[in-house]
């Protein structure tokens, strides 16, 4: 199986895979519970999701260590077994995934903050990142994916952390943006412009964005990547922001919609398109019909093999 | 530069220190606690908020500026006791139970303190019981709730159902915020409120305790 790297110097655009949360509470995760907890405890349930996203046509499968981190897993009393967690979450996805898709580690944030705007210095956030993404790489991950960063410097420490660990595995950056009047900013301050000069100069080799927005603001957010990133673009869309109808929350857009956005995002140069919050494999589906369906800019099908 | 003029740009620039030393020079020039409070500390926490939610500054200046002004009110803090210095109210804030996020509260804790409000901080994956327990031994008019999960942000609903059960429902108001939620939900729920924002928090608890 070729690896990401390989992949995109193909120009193949590739399929990322959908929202593990909701498919994790709809097979009894409970709310307050460490959703990592589930790695040890019932790694047949992450094979079964994986199975669901491969389906649909997924080229990459997360595994579910968003809250892998060290610093995340000790609220729960769940430090001391990171390195367990982090490479059952990988080792769960080998037997679904073999031959189909490659298996997409992802890295949250720590929910430390670094000094001086919180307690954390950078060597401890560092050490922690090296505890997760070291048992990741141990496992078998084809890629680190860290995501949701809202904080350049803390995604720059995981960055380097994988590249320190590794030389050669593939790394994808993403950060989440708010729109405002003003523009696109994380709640930290970073503009799209900063986040993919900084992740790249880290050593990130995918820099784009995933969560807090809807499909239509993230081609905004491509376009503006494309402007500074002469480097492969991920986007992960939400489906939509969340809405409340009768009591139940609900993500407005459909899989025909996200997927009617596809086409613009892939002549933007997005290499990879996938789902964050509120997308299903259906979800996936339609995009990977959208991605195989559509003729790129240089007249190339973005099929997979 | 007169030296509240001094304390709010350094509040505002996050110069903790500089802001001490500041205020225990405003004390020694014979100001009163409340000049130094309301003219110096959060006159420049007042321009903070605006600016943050004019989207001109992030959470790294607010985060930085409140460490700031926690520096002047530590220095100030004997003398308000003892003058009396009266606050506009009690807000108890937290977390709603199984969600561990506390950004989004901390900010919102931060702004009521800018505003002149004596705030509880809960912290994070707080039950109902105590925010309720809290407010009434506390004497609190709003409880503000937070929930970044789709999933936790359903709880919200047991602490306004338990402040009527109780017969509170007058005496404690109840506002949500955080990100999935929407005035829709706020109402649904029978919350009294829906900050979108920190800055939207203040104003909802200074309306709801009458000192709009």
């Amino acid at each position: 199986m070729p690896s990401l790297t390989e992949r995109l110097q193909t120009g193949d655009v590739l399929v990322s895979d959908g929202a593990w949360g909701t498919q994790l509470m709809a097979r009894g995760l409970e709310p307050g519970d460490s959703p990592e907890a589930i790695n040890l405890s019932d790694p047949e349930i992450l094979a079964s999701i994986a199975q669901l996203y491969v389906e649909a046509g997924a080229d990459l499968v997360t595994t579910n260590t968003f809250g892998g981190s060290p610093l995340n897993l000790e609220r729960y009393g769940l430090a001391e077994r990171t390195e367990e967690i982090n490479r059952a979450a990988v080792e769960a996805l080998k037997p679904v995934v073999a031959g189909h898709a490659l298996i997409s580690a992802s890295v949250g944030p720590t929910g430390s903050m670094l000094k001086p705007h919180g307690d954390t210095d950078p060597k401890t956030m560092s050490d922690a990142f090296h505890r997760q993404i070291g048992a990741l790489i141990d496992g078998g991950a084809d890629v680190i994916c860290i995501e949701t960063m809202i904080d350049l410097n803390e995604a720059r420490l995981a960055v380097e952390a994988t590249r320190a660990l590794s030389s050669d595995v593939p790394i994808i950056a993403t950060m989440t943006f708010d729109a405002t009047p003003r523009g696109f900013f994380t709640m930290m301050g970073t503009t799209v412009e900063q986040a993919s000069t900084g992740l790249v100069e880290a050593g990130a080799d995918v820099v784009g964005s995933n969560c807090g927005n809807g499909v239509e603001k993230m081609v905004e957010i491509a376009r503006e990547f494309a402007a500074h990133a002469p480097f492969p673009i991920i986007i992960q869309s939400n489906a939509g922001l969340p809405e409340h109808h009768d009591g139940e929350l609900v993500y407005p857009e459909g899989p025909e919609f996200m997927a009617s956005k596809v086409g613009q995002m892939i002549d933007l140069g997005v290499k990879i398109i996938g789902g964050c919050c509120g997308t299903m494999p259906d979800h996936i589906r339609a995009i990977r019909a959208a991605v195989d369906a559509h003729r790129g800019p240089d007249g190339e099908l973005g099929i997979r093999n | 530069m007169d030296v509240l003029r001094e304390i709010d740009d350094n509040l505002q620039r996050g110069e903790d220190q500089r802001v001490a030393e500041l205020t225990r020079k405003a004390i020694d020039d014979g100001l009163s606690a409340a000049d130094i409070l309301n003219n110096g500390l959060l006159a420049g926490m007042a321009v903070v908020g605006r600016k943050f939610g004019a989207h001109e500054i992030f959470l790294p200046e607010v985060l930085l500026a409140a460490r700031a002004m926690n520096a002047g009110v530590e220095v100030l803090k004997p003398l308000l006791i003892a003058d009396e210095v009266p606050s506009l109210g009690k807000v108890v804030i937290g977390t709603v139970k199984g969600d561990m996020h506390d950004i989004g509260k901390n900010l919102v804790g931060i702004m009521l303190k800018g505003a002149g409000f004596e705030v509880v901080d809960l912290g994070s994956d707080v039950p109902a019981e105590r925010f309720v327990d809290t407010a009434t031994a506390e004497g609190a008019a709003v409880i503000g709730l937070s929930a970044l999960l789709t999933t936790t942000m359903a709880g919200m609903k047991n602490v306004v159902n338990l402040i009527r059960e109780r017969g509170l429902d007058g005496d404690i108001k109840v506002i949500v915020g955080g990100a999935p939620l929407s005035k829709d939900f706020a109402a649904e729920i029978g919350a009294h409120g829906y900050g979108y924002d920190a800055t939207s928090a203040v104003d909802l608890v200074k309306e709801l305790s009458g000192v709009a």
